[in-house]
């Protein structure tokens, strides 16, 4: 599928909304330091927007893909070229398209994610959609993981091409009985995600599940093991049962790899390892806006720092700002104390939210922060959170904001 | 025989009617397949169950068989379920 995106650029101004606007400044040349690439996925197609190494001017390439449903668009981190897309619409089954050049051409996969044939008289399981994707460790180039829905974990060894279950959750008869059904998943299916690879060691991985629980495999895939301890669960439901556990967005630090952070349906929660008993940070958020959010996001020199955008998980769960007043909320210290980070943002009426792959962080210094909403809005901080600037309005709902820097 | 391909595969044929071969419907989609690789998948999952909100019809009939034996006069027509939206 081929397709012919719009570009033009916005240039960030701090406080306020900056419109899309006519290209007026001619791309950095290859000499320049390189710039910030967002990957925008939404419920109606994928945008670039390739930002200056200062951060302070955006050229949007899109849409690609108009219409589609894409939940998940990452670079590779391993050559700074190729791009995955996750991709399937409202009538249309799921795929997975492949950039080798930035964005550029996109070719479909030639064998997505999908399961087996079920032996003759048994309904057997179809991919609904892929929800996530992790390239592999550095040392596999190739290598590709993706998370779906229902739940699964799948495996590609040749950069996206072709994809083979790598973990077969249904067919194990202990993770059969976690997994729960599919009334124990979230309205549009449990989804498998946060796959992470540790740096370290490429056969060192965990993923969470959206009905499940977060689980750990050092083998290279061949066993995995629960690592709930010390998560709670919703009151009256017993934690000792994993199809309880509702992870929604793990996060692995780049700078200490035996520390994670989760938010989860139940909290916020860092984990130390060996340590195999998750403590929970988010008592800590003030009483008024709660611990309760999709997403996570780590510093990628600085483990004590993390960010998470809450939202209002109350009675009915409305999944917005708390009170119409969103704010992003910053923890320094390993989630003792935690600080709102709100200038620039809106101030009241706004009854968005943020989805658990809409959050991101890159790697410059000071670290720069991005978010999509539900709402349509792209925000991003160069500052690391002091200060927001919306530098795209009116998209179709956010489903994912990856970052990249591009060869 | 002739098939006429809804608006969202268009990206695979390049054009709203296509030729192809088959003596059931499930060897026309398998020819469609050989033809425009990849279609196939987005039709029909790996369960060989066709997806929920995509049609099937031949000669104006709808069907829900993939092995509905077809002539080579046949016309097949596959079209986005409508629900409403």
């Amino acid at each position: 599928m081929a397709v012919a995106p719009k570009k033009t650029a916005v240039r960030a101004t701090a406080g306020r909304v900056a419109d899309v606007a006519p290209r007026t400044r001619a791309q950095p040349s290859p000499r320049r330091r390189p710039g910030v690439l967002l990957l925008v996925a939404t419920r109606k197609g994928a945008w670039l927007f390739h930002g200056d190494a200062r951060r302070q001017t955006w050229r949007c390439d899109g849409p690609h893909f108009l219409g589609n449903i894409i939940h998940h668009l990452v670079l590779d981190p391993r050559d700074g070229r190729t791009l995955l897309a996750a991709a399937k619409t409202g009538h249309l089954g799921p795929t997975v398209f492949r950039s080798t050049d930035g964005g550029r051409n996109w070719k479909e996969a030639a064998r997505p994610p999908a399961f087996a044939r079920a032996p003759g008289g048994e309904p057997g399981r179809a991919v609904d959609h892929t929800f996530w994707l992790t390239p592999g460790h550095q040392s596999e180039p190739g290598v590709w993981y993706a998370g779906t829905s229902p739940q699964a974990l799948f495996r590609s060894v040749d950069g996206g091409v072709s994809w083979d279950l790598f973990f077969d959750l249904q067919t194990d008869p202990q993770y059969r009985k976690w997994l729960g059904t599919a009334q124990d998943g979230t309205p549009d299916g449990p989804k498998l995600h946060s796959i992470l690879v540790d740096p370290r060691n490429p056969a060192h991985l965990y993923f969470g599940m959206s009905g499940g629980g977060v689980h750990e495999t050092i083998d290279g895939g061949r066993t995995w093991q629960p690592l709930v301890a010390g998560l709670e669960v919703v009151e009256g439901l017993d934690a000792s049962n994993l199809a309880f556990h509702d992870p929604h967005c793990v996060q692995l630090c780049p700078s200490l790899p035996d520390r994670l952070y989760q938010q989860n349906h139940c909290g916020i929660y860092r984990i130390d390892r060996p340590s195999d008993t998750w403590e929970r940070i988010g008592t800590r958020m003030p009483k008024r806006v709660g611990d309760i959010g999709f997403p996570m996001v780590v510093h990628p020199r600085d483990a004590d720092t993390a960010w998470v955008f809450p939202m209002d998980g109350s009675s009915v769960w409305p999944r917005t700002c708390v009170g119409g007043i969103p704010a992003v909320y910053a923890t320094r210290n390993g989630g003792r104390t935690w600080q709102r980070s709100a200038a620039g943002l809106p101030q009241r009426d706004a009854w968005w939210t943020v989805k658990r792959q809409a959050m991101a962080a890159d790697g410059s210094d000071p670290v720069g922060l991005y978010f999509g909403t539900t709402g349509g809005d792209l925000w991003a901080s160069r500052d690391e959170g002091r200060e927001w600037t919306c530098i795209a309005r009116n998209l179709p709902e956010i489903y994912a904001v990856e970052t990249g820097r591009p060869a | 025989m002739d098939v006429l391909i809804p608006s969202p595969l268009h990206s695979y044929t390049g054009r709203r009617r296509v030729d192809a071969a088959g003596a059931t419907l499930a060897d026309v989609l398998a020819d469609l397949d050989r033809q425009f690789p990849g279609i196939r998948f987005r039709m029909i999952d790996e369960q060989d169950r066709m997806r929920v909100h995509v049609r099937f019809f031949v000669n104006g009939a709808q069907t829900f068989d993939l092995s509905s034996p077809l002539r080579p006069t046949d016309e097949v027509a596959i079209v986005q379920a409508l629900s409403g939206g």
